[in-house]
């Protein structure tokens, strides 16, 4: 499914900040994997999906999606083959833009677009439904602004848009941290609800250890650029938040046992 | 008659409006819709009004060179378009560079900075010949391009392609996230958006039977007053509103110059307001428009504190 091999990605290569984020990652993913990512701030999660997804070029390594190379592929190209939903709730949605109209970009996703005039009455019946099946009450608000809308029907739209047209890979990037706890709750059932009806290839980074544990199949720790821990299948199911505090002081000297936001529920 | 005299001042200074209101839709899909500030519409408005000039002045059909003129529009779009997306130039010095560009291009196309169509046969000339008062004609062609024309980017905006292009406006992450590449829906706006600028610019040099090398300038500031107006007076439920006030902003903007002017002629003021004058006001209705917003949201906020 993706293959990441021997990545490396640095910032303000060759100044006094150069930052060297992702440092040789590699990580290979079967078709309908749920992977949890975890990792201090600055671990290179963003960046490694940002990588995936296309945002910059690496400087080295390769990386496959379904068999393709798509290394060199910008990003609005990979986006054929990608859902993703951002960390900022404003990021993945035009506010301006009615909630139709959003959906029928992401309805879109990967094709060329034409002169075609409209949304059809069959498309906005899709829309109506699944919507519904949100349970946010916004089925009936196809016309209106997103801009309106709170952070987490905003995520949720997002979400939506991000599978509405089944992506080959879902990249979810801490995308309920800017909600309130109740709010987070109820859109990270609804991702689990869509990645397993659709049984999506997903890869949801989070800072939360109970819900790394909780959610998915597989789960990965980042450090300093790389991946220093993968677990999977019963091993990964019997995992307890102490194990994975463990593992962090291990890697890093202790000085992870206080990040409040590694303990935050 | 003072009464019958200022109205037809009006009516002229409406017609002017509705004529640059076709700019006005030019740089509404430019700066509002694409949320880029784009200078090359002094240069375009010039070009559009050489264009059409030379062309009308070697017989070619007045409307003929009017098509002519928007295509050379929207090739100096594509240049601006092209030095942003492809050379990563900054968006408003690319903009600057066309227009700089477009001075030598706009003086080698007319052979002179001043370039007259005494007795030519223009677009308004002809319907003069059928018959329509020739009071009249400068409005008639004018509302019937605008009515066309917001029909046509109305109808634009709603396309697979529109929708993308609007998007991108307003969040070109979201934008790549659904595969669309920004760079082609900047530049497609530059295009279009200069394409109508040069359309006015070449109705204007027939309609007021010139074309100069500085009938452009400014072109950018008379545009952003157009549009705030016509914001200011209009709602913005839905795109034929927006559309129909940009061109409605534009008419006020034309009617309020006459009407300082006329008002200026027979007065007694020690200073004479003259249409040089206008750049300086039109610039301070554009400031007044810019920070208004932002003043009544301080005011508010000021005043909800105080009432606690
Ligand atoms: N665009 C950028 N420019 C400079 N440095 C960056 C950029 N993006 C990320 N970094 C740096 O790379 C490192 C990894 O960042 P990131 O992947 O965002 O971490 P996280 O695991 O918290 O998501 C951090 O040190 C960060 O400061
Ligand atoms: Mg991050």
């Amino acid at each position: 499914m993706l293959e990441i091999s021997h990545v490396y990605k640095s910032f303000n290569i060759g100044t006094p900040v150069q930052k060297d984020a992702l440092m040789d990652v590699n990580l290979k993913l079967n078709e309908g994997d749920f992977v949890t990512i975890i990792g201090g701030n600055g671990a290179g999660k963003s960046t490694m999906l940002n990588a995936v997804a296309g945002v910059f070029e690496v400087e080295k390594g390769k990386i496959t999606i379904d068999g393709t190379d798509v290394t060199k592929f910008p990003e609005y190209k990979r986006a054929k083959y990608i859902g993703r939903v951002f960390q900022d709730p404003l990021r993945g949605t035009a506010g301006d833009m009615w909630i139709e109209e959003n959906l029928a970009m992401a309805l879109r996703r990967g094709k060329t677009r034409s002169f075609v005039w409209g949304i059809s009455n069959k498309e906005r019946e899709q829309f109506v439904e699944l919507l519904k099946h949100l349970d946010l009450g916004l089925e009936d608000r196809l016309d209106s602004k997103v801009g309106l809308l709170s952070g987490g029907q905003r995520q949720a739209l997002t979400l939506l848009m991000a599978t509405i047209k089944k992506p080959q890979l879902l990249l979810l990037d801490e995308h309920t941290a800017a909600l309130d706890p109740k709010t987070a709750k109820k859109v990270l059932e609804i991702t689990q609800r869509v990645v397993e009806e659709h049984n999506l290839t997903t890869l949801m980074v989070t800072h939360n250890m109970k819900d790394a544990i909780k959610y998915g199949n597989r789960l990965i720790m980042m450090h300093n650029g790389t991946i220093i821990y993968d677990v999977s299948g019963e091993e990964k199911k019997n995992l307890h938040v102490s194990d994975l505090l463990a593992k962090f002081e291990q890697v890093s000297g202790g000085e992870f046992a206080n990040d409040r936001m590694m303990l935050a529920n | 008659m003072e009464i019958v005299s200022w109205l037809w001042n009006i009516q002229s200074g409406a017609t002017l409006g509705v004529i640059w209101g076709i700019m006005g839709l030019g740089l509404y899909l430019t700066y509002r819709v694409l949320n880029y500030a784009d200078l090359t519409v002094d240069g375009s408005l010039t070009l559009g009004g050489a264009i059409s000039a030379v062309y009308v002045a070697a017989g070619v059909q007045p409307i003929v060179a009017i098509l002519l003129a928007t295509f050379g529009g929207m090739m100096a779009g594509l240049v601006t378009g092209l030095l942003h997306t492809k050379l990563r130039i900054p968006d408003l010095l690319a903009g600057i560079l066309t227009q700089f560009a477009l001075y030598t291009v706009n003086l080698r196309i007319m052979g002179k900075a001043n370039f007259g169509l005494l007795n030519q046969t223009t677009i308004f000339s002809q319907l003069k010949d059928l018959g329509i008062p020739s009071k009249w004609v400068g409005l008639i062609v004018g509302l019937v391009f605008v009515v066309i024309l917001i029909i046509l980017v109305y109808c634009f905006f709603g396309t697979e392609i529109g929708c993308a292009l609007r998007a991108t406006g307003n969040n070109p992450d979201m934008v790549k996230a659904m595969g669309g590449n920004t760079k082609v829906y900047i530049m497609l706006g530059l295009i279009v958006g200069n394409g109508l600028v040069a359309m006015s610019g070449g109705m204007l040099a027939q309609y007021q039977g010139y074309a100069d090398i500085n009938m452009g300038v400014g072109t950018i500031v008379i545009g952003l007053a157009s549009i705030m107006i016509g914001e200011v007076l209009f709602s913005k439920r839905t795109y034929f509103h927006r559309l129909a006030g940009v061109i409605i902003g534009s008419v006020v903007y034309r009617i309020i110059i006459a009407i300082v002017l006329r008002i200026s002629m027979n007065s007694n003021f020690i200073v004479k307001i003259t249409a040089d004058d206008m750049k300086l006001i039109t610039a301070i209705i554009v400031i007044i428009a810019l920070v208004a917003p932002d003043m009544k949201d301080r005011f508010l906020s000021k005043f909800a504190k105080e009432g606690k």
